[in-house]
């Protein structure tokens, strides 16, 4: 199982913009994806936009991204960068 | 068959019905469908499917920040949870339309319970909910439609601010709505868009989506399945009439050369385009709350240096005349709550709002000082008293700002209109809601909108007498209401004392046009005779009287 820890950068949190951005590319992705907030609570289906909106990640909060399976550790790069971006 | 409203906005508009319905009904409880679950869910799946495609095809469309909006709410409507609940409803029993209802309103609920930005986006889903449900049961979409082949005519009860956000000239024929005078939002816009509108137009909502309309935004006609010949005909006047308005060019002046700017009123610097294109002098009216109506928090002073530097720079030693921000329970802005209000013409608005919420004032009078010039004009609307005009001018003054102002749209700051000017630069009057308050008759209702009329001999002697106060201290003063934007009428208010126009950038033309082929004196005689007359046709007719040159420019 790969994980990433990010911190969110961008203002307005994993939201609008980088929430959109991050679905669409977990959507691609042919494995499971979770997303959950670093200091506990449940994971979520990264390929939910309604799920993630639901966590309320803010700026500087950080989260774990897990996935695995063939390409994932490619897949989870891309999704920290994206959820990374200021 | 055809239908009769009030023309707004002048032009002929033609094109296929688009019927805007102002809400979805709820499916009702425990609703249950007839024969396979696969097939209802797959109803479903398509309807979302299908909804989601037209929501990213509008983004695509739109562009800017609206793109991302209607991406993320394609996102979610095929949101894989959603889904997911969607099919256990319909495998519980329920049929499509229920099953969506409640699956939106499980996450919803979730949303709206945190809140803030996440609270917001609740009524995203509403949207995309009622989009779908409408599709299940082969109602109109609410909302407006993607790329169409062809511009259709908008028709719709009323259209909000947010309704016509989307909308681009090319999209639109023209507005016909059920409600609606002559100074609601549907008015304005479609001036400013230079489309034409005809309002308060009964029976306009039965209307069959797709049905041809013609709409005669000058006479108010509504004509449906209207013959080719007929359209042409009417085209054809309508063109013949902008040639003759295209000759007048350069500043506002009568024909004797007295100079009247025309000015435009604007929303955001998007605006300040076409009011270059229109020949506009400068902006008479900055309807800075235009900028904030979808914000959850007061925009910062930086941010609004550059909306009102923009407005300076598109008219480099033009005047620009900037509102303070106007809200109120019917133009409600989320950074200055407003508690519901029996009536709100009457409530917390404008100038009362602002004074309740320092900090908001604060920041936009500081960002208007930073670039603060000669031409750089601040007023504050719903101005009742000379107490509020003092009070004003005070607070401008100490931010440095150099030229202040007031606007006249209460009954009260006409009749004491020299007492408002005495600590105050300049004074414009807004002669749309100075006629509500005057005719004690709301702008946004149609079954009222006959006491509307610009032409009323009250508001003429009202505007007469914000004019010759102004005169008196030498100060200028200038019509930023609706009125402003009909040519005759335009004519007459400078002929009682107006000194500069301000209206949407597509009245421009033709009103320069108008000005320019009559002479002051004109003018005057014109507003003398239509104030000796009782009724507002009178009035209208009595002023054409002396304004001649209007029937051979077509106007």
């Amino acid at each position: 199982m790969g994980e990433r820890k990010v911190t969110v950068a961008a203002e307005v949190g994993l939201h609008a913009r980088p929430a959109a951005t991050f679905v669409q590319r977990a959507k691609q992705a042919p494995m499971d994806i979770t997303v959950a907030k670093a200091h506990g609570g449940d994971a979520v289906n990264a390929k939910s936009i309604l799920a993630i909106m639901g966590l309320d990640v803010r700026q500087g909060e950080t989260v774990v991204i897990s996935a695995e399976g063939e390409g994932s550790e490619e897949v989870l790069d891309e999704l920290a960068e994206i959820a990374g971006k200021p | 068959m055809n239908l009769r409203g009030v023309g707004v906005s002048p032009g002929i508009g033609h094109g296929p019905a688009y019927v805007l319905t102002a809400s979805v009904p709820e499916p009702p409880e425990g609703a249950t469908y007839t024969g396979e679950a696969e097939q209802e869910k797959e109803r479903a799946m398509a309807a979302l499917t299908r909804v989601a495609g037209e929501l990213e095809a509008r983004g695509n469309q739109a562009g800017g920040e609206a793109e991302e909006i209607l991406k993320a709410q394609a996102l979610m409507a095929e949101d894989p949870g959603l889904v997911v609940k969607v099919r256990s409803l319909i495998d519980r029993g329920l049929a499509a339309p229920r099953a969506i209802y409640e699956a939106f309103t499980k996450y919803r609920d979730v949303l709206a319970g945190s809140g803030g930005y996440l609270g917001e986006r609740a009524a995203d889903l509403d949207d995309i909910r009622d989009r779908v449900v409408a599709l299940l049961y082969g109602h109109a979409m609410p909302g407006l439609p993607a790329a169409t082949a062809e511009p259709y005519v908008l028709v719709a009860r009323d259209l909000a601010p947010a309704d016509t956000a989307l909308l681009s000239r090319g999209d639109v024929a023209a507005f016909v709505t059920e409600e609606g005078g002559p100074t609601s939002h549907t008015a304005i816009i479609a001036r400013a868009m230079g489309v034409p509108a005809v309002v308060a137009c009964p029976g306009a909502t039965t209307i069959r989506p797709g049905v041809r309309v013609m709409a005669d935004g000058a006479s108010g006609e509504v004509r449906l399945e209207p013959a080719e010949s007929d359209v042409a005909d009417a085209v054809g006047a309508a063109t013949a009439r902008q040639a003759a308005v295209a000759e007048a060019q350069g500043p506002g002046r009568t024909a004797d050369g007295h100079l009247v700017p025309l000015l435009a009123n604007i929303g955001s610097p998007a605006d300040l385009a076409a009011a270059r294109e229109a020949g506009a002098e400068g902006v008479g009216l900055y309807r800075t709350e235009f900028l904030f109506l979808d914000r959850t928090e007061a925009p910062a002073a930086e941010e609004q240096r550059r909306a009102y530097q923009a407005a300076l720079e598109a008219f480099p030693g033009g005047k620009v005349v900037v509102r303070t921000l106007d809200s109120g329970a019917d133009k409600p802005l989320a950074f200055l709550p407003s508690s519901a209000e029996p009536n709100p013409a009457l409530g917390e608005r404008g100038l009362r709002t602002f004074r309740k919420f320092p900090e908001v004032m604060e920041a936009q009078l500081g960002a208007l000082a930073e670039i603060a010039t000669d031409d750089l004009m601040v007023m504050a609307p719903m101005v009742a008293t000379a107490e509020e005009s003092r009070w004003f001018a005070q607070q401008c003054r100490a931010k440095g700002l150099r030229v202040v102002g007031v606007m006249i749209e209460i009954p009260s700051a006409a009749l004491r209109a020299r007492d408002l000017l005495a600590p105050v630069d300049f004074v414009s009057v807004g002669t749309n809601d100075l006629s509500q308050y005057a005719y004690a008759a709301d702008r946004q209702l149609g079954a009222v909108s006959a006491l509307h009329d610009p032409w009323q001999p009250a508001l003429l002697d009202l505007v007469a007498m914000a004019a010759r106060a102004a005169g008196d201290a030498g100060k200028p003063c200038g019509i930023c209401g609706e009125s402003a934007a009909d040519p005759a009428l335009a004519c007459v208010l400078v002929g009682l004392g107006a000194t500069t126009l301000s209206m949407g950038a597509a009245a421009l033309p033709a009103v320069r046009a108008g000005l320019a082929a009559h002479t002051l004196q004109q003018c005057t005689f014109a507003a003398e005779a239509a104030r000796e007359q009782t009724t507002a046709g009178a009035a209208r007719a009595a002023a054409r009287v002396h304004l001649p040159e209007l029937a051979r420019l077509g106007l």
